[in-house]
């Protein structure tokens, strides 16, 4: 189950886009920062980036893999994946966070801190008082029709909101970062089990093992009871298939584990899918000798985006590219649910660091012959 | 189920041909749309069919099923489809201590030693009678396999796989009369082939099969109106072999797909 929302099943077409809710037998699954998709009803959650989030077809879906090829040196994917996590951390998701090179607190610390326009409910006392308007007119002598319409409310939760923008040049405050409840794996200071009886090497078995007992212990995929509030964990893999992890098919052409990565894989997938999951796995593609390991991999994950950033490479001279650093290819997108997918009008996509945002634009437009007519 | 495919491929749910093997392959694309055609398609038909779905859960089939007019679930209960989910059951699989061999999911803990279990779990389902509550009977038995190929990436070898599909085709199409459609992902040729690759996969499936579907990308490019193109080849069937082939354009949508021959997209005329 990749976790439908019930609700839209029921009704009728897709690409409704009147809010009209029809009243539903069982109730509607509405977990904070989550929401349905336009096209097919299922539940999506942001990765954080709003431009990667309308690339990817608005967002990711819960129970669903999101693969991330590497940059060659490690610096967009890493910050995609911090991205990630802060969105979690905003929306009150729980974090799984494995990694086998940094420590995991260390990543948690670089979290890029979110711009607080609205977000005064997020702060962590939750008895907030109204904001008071000093100088309130009592009667409106413009617009009366409104007279008696209810006040907006400013300091909107920011639960409600779905995809939030973030500043890259100062980190989380540590109370925000510390309300989130964060799980953490760092190879390094795990044990070994030996393990002979398994397909997969120790440091996979391991975490999947321990993914497994966080979701089973909070209860993610459905096991306790329903009077516990919904939530979403956001799990974010950290460089799978480097060599810190045991596995040696990023460094040789005949590995002697060639299907440790895709079987974890696989079977990552299905954990995801028997719970309300999402996972972000970093793999440093670039490095893998065999073609047609990727290939596999790719086809193992739902959503599949690669990075190719402009840095020491002869690209960065090239004025094509002169306001870009570098770069996204969108390799798979899933079918969930239905028979189509979302059809991306152009796949020329780069990506820049603004002095504040990380954003995803289209290279040029493409040509406009279709069936459907494409505004700019 | 695809009305335009049907006419194409000439066989409705009342008429087709029996004793048939399908394969469905695709390269850098996605021809899974194929396999949701003929699970609604056998279903209508009235066959049992077997379903090893080892790289979706049932809850995509059913909703894709719905979308083309079939009910999974309904099917399921009453013992028409019989499925076989590959992803839901795999962490257990995996954890066990003791692996038996006749475990359908065997595979995942000992991938060297064969897909025997999975065997026996496909010829006790093809092999009831239809004994269900209500007695009745289903047409002839049909297996339909989503993504061979992925058994490659668990670390099952080629030689393996091709000995499963015999043993299918020979229990299945032979004995009982009934159809197989496989699918099976390739990635490109290389020039540097790996011998344990899909591509060998699919050459070998190729040889053994009646009628192969191939779909790909546009040679020219990504068009957001032609998804891709399908080749037809129709081979052998019985003792005459046909040799014949044929490209089409298509377009999936949400209730369907469309075929049109090359260049007559709506999109162009």
């Amino acid at each position: 189950m990749a976790a439908p929302v019930r609700g839209m099943i029921g009704s009728t077409s897709i690409g409704n886009t009147t809010s009209f809710q029809k009243k539903t037998r069982s109730k509607l699954v509405s977990i904070p920062g989550t929401r349905p998709s336009v096209q097919n009803g299922q539940l999506l959650v942001s990765s954080g980036v709003s431009s990667l989030d309308y690339v990817i077809g608005g967002g990711l879906a819960v129970g669903t893999l999101l693969l991330v090829e590497e940059d060659h040196y490690d610096s967009y994917s890493r910050m995609l994946l911090k991205y990630f996590l802060a969105e979690g951390v905003v929306c009150g998701h729980e974090l799984f966070l494995a990694s086998a090179r940094d420590h995991p607190d260390d990543i948690m610390q670089e979290l890029p801190s979110p711009i607080v326009d609205d977000v005064a409910g997020m702060k962590i006392s939750e008895g907030q008082s109204q904001p008071s308007d000093p100088e309130n007119p009592d009667t409106m002598k413009i617009a009366w029709r409104y007279q008696n319409q209810p006040k907006v409310q400013t300091a909107l939760a920011s639960s409600v909101r779905f995809g939030h923008y973030y500043d890259v040049s100062k980190t989380m405050e540590p109370e925000l970062r510390q309300a989130a409840k964060c799980h953490s794996f760092y190879q390094l200071q795990e044990t070994p089990v030996v393990t002979a009886s398994s397909p997969l090497p120790s440091p996979y078995h391991s975490l999947l093992k321990s993914i497994q007992t966080v979701i089973r212990k909070e209860g993610f995929d459905g096991s306790t009871p329903q009077s516990k509030v919904r939530n979403v964990l956001r799990l974010g893999l950290h460089s799978l298939g480097s060599v810190l992890w045991g596995d040696d098919v990023c460094c040789k052409d005949n590995p002697a584990h060639c299907h440790a990565l895709t079987t974890f894989l696989y079977i990552l997938r299905g954990l995801l899918r028997t719970s309300l999951s999402v996972a972000m796995v970093t793999v440093p593609s670039h490095l893998t000798q065999n073609r047609a390991v990727m290939g596999r991999i790719i086809r193992l994950s739902d959503t599949a985006i690669a990075l190719e950033s402009f840095k020491g490479s002869e690209k960065e001279t090239n004025p094509l590219y002169k306001d870009y650093h570098g770069l996204l290819h969108v390799r798979q997108l899933p079918r969930l649910n239905c028979l189509s997918c979302e059809v991306p009008d152009t796949k020329d996509l780069a990506f820049k660091l603004k002095r504040k945002q990380f954003t995803i634009e289209r290279l040029h437009l493409p040509p406009d012959l279709s069936e459907t007519t494409v505004s700019p | 189920m695809f009305p335009e495919l049907n006419s194409i491929l000439n066989s409705t749910p009342d008429s087709f041909k029996s004793s048939d093997f399908i394969l469905v392959s695709d390269r850098r694309a996605d021809a899974s749309f194929l396999i949701h055609h003929y699970l609604s398609f056998y279903l209508r038909a009235g066959c049992k069919v077997c379903f090893l779905g080892l790289v979706q859960s049932f809850s995509h089939y059913s909703a894709v099923g719905q979308r083309l007019g079939v009910s999974l679930a309904q099917a399921r209960e009453k013992g028409q489809l019989v499925f076989l989910e590959g992803l839901k059951e795999s962490f257990g699989v995996l954890l066990q201590d003791t692996s038996q061999e006749t475990q359908p999911l065997s595979y995942l803990r000992s991938p060297g030693a064969g897909l025997e279990g999975l065997f026996r779990f496909v010829e006790s389902c093809v092999r009831q009678s239809g004994d269900g509550n209500a007695g009745e009977s289903w047409g002839p038995p049909v297996l339909l396999i989503d993504d061979l190929s992925v058994l490659l990436s668990l670390g099952v070898s080629v030689g393996a796989i091709l000995d499963f599909t015999l043993y299918c085709q020979a229990t299945v199409c032979s004995e009982l009369q009934g159809n197989m459609v496989i699918l099976v992902r390739c990635e490109e040729e290389d020039a540097d082939d790996d011998e344990e690759g899909s591509n060998l996969l699919q050459r070998g499936l190729v040889h053994q099969c009646n009628l192969a579907l191939h779909v790909e990308g546009l040679p020219t490019g990504y068009c957001r109106d032609i998804h891709g193109q399908m080749e037809v080849w129709w081979r052998q069937r019985g003792e005459t072999i046909y040799n014949q082939r044929k490209i089409f354009h298509f377009k999936v949508h949400d209730k369907g797909a469309s075929f049109f021959a090359r260049g007559t997209s709506s999109a162009v005329l």
